[in-house]
């Protein structure tokens, strides 16, 4: 047995040392503060060849046209733990998510200004993709729609739409569909993508899991996922093993991104990070997200494209579901229409 | 009773194969699919050895911490009976029983900008989340409980007798545990550290979350093993995982033969008849 | 025992420095983060924290993963026991290099090792190949779950009950042998009450563990809610929403299963010592 004050004379001798411990592995060194020179881009998961390109390109454009040289820094996850993380106290000078929703949560603590989408053009938007489907050589299941995907022969591959914003974007896109389809009839569409979730044998947590399940794992006759995606599946896991299927009516999904007001005045990047930010919605921008099969915004560039991009009717987020936070909460959120397709279920 | 012993040993053998052999082999079958080539190539990008680079350092920085206290905490737990041995006993667990997930969150609800000590550190322009210093907290955090959880139950198995002999005979604290504790306890204690560094290497969840990934700056080798993984470049990020797999099974393969050097020692004492019993092995020596 | 170890107390040197470090560093590694998850998750409240903790999804993620852990914990009580043993006292070709081995787990990041695990038992791999068409799905389902959890958990049972064993006599059991017992009962009588308190402590940092894996497991469970969506996604699901105090709460009640658990298992090891010494 010890006495009291034994434990307190333990404690006051040793603190010191490990406090010594602590200051040796020492905390680092600030970020260069007053370099100009460097800016972090936190991103969304998968955005990383765009940004190779983009940041390659417009690293040789400001050399040619302002002689100095400029690092940029990628930072890639989840667009939502991005979103976080700078909330958290990712120093980054900005950031190029999938959902206007992330951003909205950015303004909300402060560090991205309300007005941000005014700020750009395009409503500070990258570029934008739309939710289709990938299905194996030849199409054996005949899946030509989203009322294929409740079938009872076909297994599905997707997103959780509670960790990615891919898979919210499925989500929406396949109850717009339904709601469409049944006239309105939301208890109709609730049954819809009841069903559809029910041949769903694996939810993956981000985008890229998916594609590794469908293409590698074998699992499921069909993957649903941003058409961006699906010309890169194609690109990496070879063109004639998979074809590609627009449903009729999807959703368009959008690419937002903003200045982290306080890091730039911090760092001091406030001039490159808006030059940064405009080369995105530049011409020569566009055409890059182009060729990454993105759906440019500029009009030039959209015609330029134009064969590469099939023409679908689109579900507006804001019209039939009142905007992000509001179907953030309607269907994501914890006991919302997600939640409520299972667990009626049992 | 030979045909029993065959049986299970071939038993243990085969659930080996089955969950930890067949995954290896998977592992370097898809790290080698394209040739040596692309391996070479994935292991030596410059990203790749930015990890190895961060990794090493906060290895370096964890193990030396962790031994420190494993020791010390050995020490205080089996030589003396004291309340609240059996919490604290717990408390050091916590760390493996927590999910890394919340290994990384601990820290961010402390350190982070909205953390209990976030404002403070922002005055003082310290970072520590989404930098190295949450990375080296994460691993320490992770690794706390190796060495002495390696310790306990075979310091415990063992009597006090010959400490306290030695006390009687006017040794100090650390000659004691110099001379007599260590030696008994050397193999559990190198176990333990070599756990330790394996897995300080390969933590993955708790330091995705205090690190940011920021490429080339904050990203561990598991870390690049998810990106690079996640960039459809499988034989790129399975080559980064035999790097630790291998470094592992060095280390690993160290231990043995150190192990058995010092069991070479141990049957020419025997021979001489010098060693006491197997339960106290090694004895008063070195 | 207790005046013994009183006695003990007084003798030996080195209790306040060491225990004043021990303190220290567990204060400021884990016992100041952990308090500030606490302070997070109690500060919403008891009614909302109970919502956050007792949603359909939650309480499912609590059964799932605890009795996928127990599960797990079991098999490599019952394996790693086996192959302890093996290692230790019974020399076959290539023992060396299966003592290395039992040590991958912790060496591989848990996201390759669910990545490794879903090459081998997905339903395209070697194992998955074979056992698909039998009706056994090996991965994507709760077998997949176990899988994952007794990799991550394999090597604490026998690199607790190794070194235990590899400081016994084997003279021990060669006694009982001797005395007329028969094999397993001089193993059960003489052998196993010594190696209990390592095994338990293995079972319990091996069901630990499982408990908290997230890594290994995602990629290989399905992470179906309600059937195989454990605990830990479920903390990752609520940070997502940005549901700081709802994670914190969820993460609690892991913590406090968690140290129920190894609170419990620490006062079992103490008594069969205490039991050993009479």
């Amino acid at each position: 047995m010890i006495s009291k004050h034994r434990l307190v004379r333990a404690w006051s001798r040793t603190t010191p040392l490990v406090l010594a411990t602590v200051l040796l592995a020492g905390p680092s060194a600030p970020a260069a503060a007053a370099s100009e020179q460097k800016l972090l881009n936190a991103s969304y998961d998968v955005s990383r060849e765009f940004y190779k390109d983009l940041n390659a390109s417009l690293i040789a454009d400001w050399k040619a046209k302002n002689g100095t040289a400029i690092e940029i820094e990628q930072s890639h996850n989840g667009s939502s733990k991005q979103a976080r993380a700078v909330i958290d106290g990712l120093e980054a000078d900005v950031v190029t998510l999938n959902q206007v929703n992330d951003i909205g949560q950015l303004v909300k603590a402060g560090l991205v200004a309300p007005d941000w989408q005014k700020k750009f053009p395009y409503d500070a938007s990258a570029y934008k993709s739309v939710t289709a489907f990938i299905v194996r050589k030849g199409n054996p299941k005949n899946i030509r729609d989203w009322q294929d995907l409740v079938r009872d022969d076909v297994k599905i591959a997707l997103v959780n739409p509670k960790t990615g914003g891919n898979g919210r974007y499925t989500f929406l896109a396949a109850y717009g569909w339904a709601l469409n389809e049944y006239g309105g009839d939301e208890a109709k569409a609730k049954e819809f993508v009841k069903k559809l979730y029910a041949n769903v044998p694996v939810l993956d947590t981000g985008g890229r899991a998916a594609t590794t399940t469908f293409a590698q794992r074998g699992i499921g006759d069909v993957l649903v996922t941003f058409e961006a995606e699906v010309y890169l599946v194609r690109q990496e896991f070879g063109a004639d093993g998979y074809e590609v299927v627009v449903p009729s009516r999807t959703i368009l999904a959008d690419f937002p991104f903003a200045i982290i007001e306080p890091v730039v005045d911090k760092h001091g990047t406030r001039t490159l990070a808006e030059a940064y930010l405009r080369y995105i919605v530049s011409d020569e921008g566009q055409e890059i997200a182009a060729k990454n099969f993105y759906r440019p915004n500029s009009k030039a560039v959209a015609e330029k494209y134009a064969a590469q991009f099939a023409k679908v009717d689109l579900i507006d987020v804001q019209q039939l579901f009142g905007g992000w936070s509001k179907a953030q909460q309607t269907f994501f959120d914890d006991g919302g229409v997600f939640d409520q397709i299972y667990t009626l279920a049992k | 009773m030979t045909a029993a012993r065959l049986l299970l040993t071939f038993v243990g053998l085969a659930w080996l194969a089955l969950i930890l052999l067949l995954p290896l082999l998977a592992i370097f079958a898809q790290a080698l699919a394209k040739g040596w080539g692309a391996y070479i190539a994935a292991v030596t990008s410059s990203e790749a050895l930015d990890a190895i680079r961060l990794t090493l350092l906060s290895a370096l920085i964890a193990v030396p911490a962790n031994l420190v206290f494993g020791l010390a905490a050995a020490w205080a737990i089996t030589k003396f009976e004291f309340r609240g041995r059996t919490l604290l006993l717990a408390l050091i667990d916590l760390p493996f029983s927590v999910s890394p997930v919340i290994g990384g969150l601990v820290f961010v609800l402390l350190y982070g900008a909205h953390g209990w000590l976030g404002p403070w550190l922002a005055a003082h322009d310290v970072q520590i989340i989404f930098a190295k210093p949450g990375i080296v907290l994460a691993t320490i955090f992770v690794t706390l409980p190796f060495v002495v959880r390696e310790l306990v139950p075979l310091m415990q198995v063992q009597t006090t007798a010959r400490e306290e002999a030695a006390f009687s005979l006017g040794a100090s604290g650390w000659q004691i545990f110099r001379h007599v504790t260590l030696p008994n306890v050397r193999w559990a204690l190198l176990y333990g550290l070599i756990l330790c560094t394996a897995r300080a290497m390969g933590e993955f969840g708790a330091a995705s979350v205090v690190a940011g990934s920021i490429r080339g700056r904050t990203v561990t080798l598991p870390l690049h093993v998810e990106i690079v993984f996640n960039e459809y470049d499988a034989v790129a990020a399975f080559a980064c995982a035999t790097l630790l797999t291998i470094t592992a099974l060095v280390t690993l393969v160290l231990k043995t033969v150190l192990d058995a050097r010092e069991r070479r020692t141990a049957h020419v004492e025997l021979a001489s008849g010098q060693l006491i019993t197997a339960a106290t092995p090694a004895g008063s020596r070195a | 025992m207790a005046m013994s170890n009183n006695a003990r107390a007084r003798i030996l040197p080195g209790f306040g420095p060491t225990l004043g470090l021990t303190l220290a560093w567990l204060g400021f590694v884990v016992l100041i983060p952990v308090a500030s998850l606490l302070l997070k998750g109690l500060a919403i409240g008891p009614a909302e924290f109970w919502s956050a903790v007792s949603g359909p999804r939650a309480v499912a993620s609590y059964r799932v993963t605890l009795s996928s852990a127990l599960a797990a914990a079991t098999v490599n009580g019952v394996a790693g026991l086996l192959v302890a043993w093996m290692l230790v006292r019974w020399p076959f070709p290539g023992r060396r290099i299966v003592d290395a081995l039992i040590d991958l787990p912790f060496a591989l990041p848990a996201a390759v090792g669910g990545i490794a695990l879903t090459a081998v038992f997905g339903p395209n791999g070697w194992i998955g190949s074979l056992a698909y068409p039998l009706g056994l799905r090996t991965a994507y389902s709760r077998i997949g779950l176990l899988l994952a959890m007794t990799f991550v958990g394999l090597p604490y049972v026998v690199r607790s009950v190794q070194p235990v064993l590899e400081d016994l006599d084997p003279e021990i059991e060669e006694a009982a042998f001797a005395l007329g017992a028969t094999r397993w009962q001089s193993f059960a009588h003489a052998v196993l009450p010594i190696l209990t308190p390592a095994l338990l402590s293995g079972f319990a940092l091996a069901l630990a563990r499982g408990i908290g894996e997230y890594g290994a497991v995602i990629f290989i469970s399905g992470n179906l809610p309600l059937e195989t969506e454990v605990t830990s996604l479920v903390v990752t699901i609520k940070l997502d929403q940005y549901d700081y105090a709802g994670a914190a709460a969820v993460a609690i009640v892991m913590l406090a299963v968690a140290l129920l658990l190894l609170l419990a298992v620490n006062l079992l090891q103490g008594r069969s010592r205490a039991y050993q010494a009479a």
